[in-house]
């Protein structure tokens, strides 16, 4: 009797995480400093979602907890404890950034936690430290830049100067367009992240290399600051620009506010478009326009799909969330309506899907956003899925 | 060597250092003068940014912004001198640390709720938005011309003040002994108050100048702040002098470090090493200036002359 009390009292302590009707999922994102520029479109992609899977996934109604990591890997790790430990979250996901998701990734797999990543994705979380429980909406850092040196094999470009900030993602995106550039690389800066915000040193250097092409890689308000810089300098005919994640639509209105047309016909390589034609990816544009009045950012599109895969890992097992085999096997089935469309996961968890070459234009609405170009690769897998033991 | 590409970066170097003298200055002359430890510095500096990009925004013309958004941006120190400086004077300098600090997330948070986390692009007029070819080969973007020029006439400037005017001769004397200069019926309150908004329009320009370089933006303050103290320590809290030179020495070897140090470091390893260990090394460089030039001078290179 003593122990059904004591079992009975233990049931009503965690009681949080066993109500039955809810599922709970906690959301680490970057809501305050200048990497909220970034959080906060990801925060109106995953409302946007909550809004149109009417808050509920099943029978289940959704609890989602936003978390800000403050674009620290200390403060992300501290937020990823408390939704583990002390809200009793079901699914952590969001991670913008590498070195965040590093630091926070253990808190939430080594309590059996499903952790999804909806940006970051270093090597490692692709390689040695893959989890069966780790998830991913994005892609493998690496992959973007690999698409960019076969664009740059393609255009029949000879030499490269490259400048990335100096933290997990700078490294795998150099590491990506080295990877597959069949040219000759003649320098690589790496610059402080995320406090260097001037690269006249920088660009002065890739002037003086002579290479025949530039790539960078700068996520956030750093892609505004280096592409105002690069214009400053002029060097847009001596040393054609190719970009990874860099420019986007949290970028392009404010570049289109300062009438800064030199970024009008740039090329950067990406997994989706806003233009991509599928059922889902019109919904999520064209709500999300109606709602914000804005063009949704790449984050956001893998911020609404992780939202949506929950879903239907959720929907899968009926809402018993105790059944975690069941949930780990939806979720490597991909049975979602991806705003990317169909696509697979490699046995590391990462996504074998396309990757287009993509091109600023004005928008039939008179506002600057990209179009496809042309694909690249189709579901190429990534460099560390051979490192990944599961 | 490529001597083109050397005097490109010294003059790099020279335009970082004189961006980081504007913010310097300010903070030496309120460090030195008003014994006041101003975390919040960096985050006038934002706030002057901000107003002029939006200025920018909204008359069209960036020149006729500066010149009304450094009244503002004055204004807006004399506001935080008034109402949250003041108070802590007496106070210990840990008290300076956590006022200025909490001001510094007031500062962040009220800007984020007025212009947004997305920052602003400030666009330039056509003829400062190019390039000029000094000589063969070396070509450098208009506006850090601009900079370059700006900042030396401030320095200028300054210097004018400082050295050949009663509110200079003040501020010296107040940067020797403050009680002396309130002993002989100087109206001690309001110097204070006018240099806490002389340093805020001098930090306020630098901001203003930066933002069509790197944009306006939440945080901005945070990077630049702990280089000014750097700047200030190097050259002796309180000593205009000190700052100037000590601003220059930060901006050329910083600059000169980012620039030259993996061709340096590739002479004795391979050029994968050199290119991993050179970002790190480079990164330190001013703080390793900083540390053997205190242990020569602890009191920096030009400390004032009664402390």
């Amino acid at each position: 009797m003593k122990k059904f009390w004591g079992a009975a009292l233990g049931a009503l302590m965690v009681s949080g995480a066993l109500q039955a009707g809810e599922v709970k999922i906690g959301f680490v994102s970057t809501l305050s400093t200048g990497g909220a520029v970034i959080g906060n479109d990801i925060k109106k992609a995953v409302d946007l979602a909550m809004e149109h899977i009417g808050g509920k996934m099943g029978d289940l109604d959704v609890n989602l907890m936003y978390s800000d990591d403050g674009f620290k890997p200390e403060t992300g790790k501290q937020v990823t404890d408390k939704l583990v430990k002390q809200d009793g979250v079901d699914f952590v996901a969001g991670y913008i950034w590498s070195h965040v998701l590093l630091a926070s990734r253990k808190s939430a797999l080594d309590n059996g936690k499903f952790l999804i990543s909806t940006n970051a994705g270093p090597g490692p979380v692709a390689g040695k430290l893959c989890n069966k429980n780790f998830f991913t909406t994005s892609w493998q850092n690496d992959q973007g830049p690999e698409a960019m040196g076969e664009v740059l094999n393609q255009k029949g470009v000879k030499s490269l100067y490259i400048i990335a900030p100096n933290y997990a993602a700078g490294k795998g995106m150099v590491a990506g367009v080295k990877r597959t550039f069949k040219g000759e690389v003649l320098g690589t800066d790496m610059t402080k992240w995320p406090t260097q915000l001037d690269f006249s040193a920088e660009l002065a250097k890739a002037k003086a290399s002579g290479a025949e092409g530039l790539f960078v890689f700068y996520p956030g308000k750093a892609g505004g600051a280096f592409m105002k810089q690069y214009q400053q300098s002029g060097l847009k005919s001596s040393l054609p620009l190719y970009t990874a994640f860099t420019i986007d639509a949290l970028s392009l209105p404010k570049f289109q506010a300062a009438g800064f047309t030199d970024v009008i016909g740039s090329q950067f390589t990406g997994h989706w478009d806003p233009n991509l034609d599928n059922a889902q990816n019109k919904r999520f544009v064209a709500d999300f326009k109606a709602k914000y009045g804005s063009y949704p950012s790449p984050y956001a599109a893998q911020s609404y799909d992780s939202i949506f895969l929950i879903k239907s890992a959720v929907e899968a097992v009926n809402g018993n969330l105790e059944d975690k085999d069941g949930i780990r096997a939806a979720l490597e089935a991909v049975n979602y309506p991806s705003v990317r469309g169909k696509y697979t996961l490699n046995t590391n968890h990462i996504p074998m899907q396309p990757w287009y070459l993509r091109e600023v234009v004005v928008g039939d609405d008179g506002v600057w956003t990209t179009k496809i170009v042309k694909t690249i690769h189709e579901g190429r897998a990534d460099n560390y899925a051979k490192d990944c033991k599961m | 060597m490529d001597y083109t590409l050397l005097i490109v970066q010294m003059l790099n170097g020279l335009q970082l250092g004189l961006l980081l003298f504007l913010v310097a200055s300010g903070l030496t002359l309120v460090f030195g003068i008003l014994d006041f430890v101003n975390l919040a510095h960096g985050s006038i500096y934002m706030v002057g940014a901000f107003i002029c990009a939006s200025l920018t925004l909204w008359l069209g013309n960036f020149l006729l912004a500066v010149v009304i958004a450094l009244p503002l941006t004055g204004a807006v120190g004399y506001a935080i001198e008034v109402l949250v400086a003041r108070r802590l004077y007496d106070k210990d300098h840990l008290d300076h640390v956590l006022g200025t600090f909490g001001l510094i997330l007031v500062l962040d948070t009220l800007a984020h709720m007025i212009w947004g986390p997305a920052g602003i692009t400030v666009p330039l007029p056509a003829w400062l938005d190019g390039q000029v070819e000094i000589f063969d080969g070396a070509v450098i973007p208009t506006f850090r011309l601009l900079i370059i020029a700006v900042g030396l006439a401030v320095a200028g400037g300054l210097f004018w003040l400082v050295n050949y005017t009663k509110l200079g001769m003040l501020i010296r004397a107040g940067a020797s002994n403050r009680t002396m200069v309130a002993a002989l019926g100087v109206d001690i309150q309001t110097l204070f108050a006018l240099v806490f908004a002389l340093g805020a329009m001098l930090a306020g320009l630098a901001g203003m100048l930066i933002a069509p370089i790197t944009t306006a933006s939440i945080g901005m303050g945070g990077q630049i702040i702990i280089t000014a103290f750097v700047v200030i320590i190097i050259g002796g809290i309180g000593s205009m002098k000190g700052a100037f030179i000590a601003a220059l020495l930060v901006g050329v070897i910083d600059t000169m470090g980012r620039s030259f140090l993996d061709s340096g470091f590739a002479l004795f390893m391979s050029r994968d090493a050199a290119e991993t260990a050179a970002p790190a090394v480079s990164a330190m460089m001013i703080y390793i200036l900083m540390a053997a030039i205190l242990a020569f001078k602890p009191q920096g290179l030009f400390p004032p002359k009664v402390r």
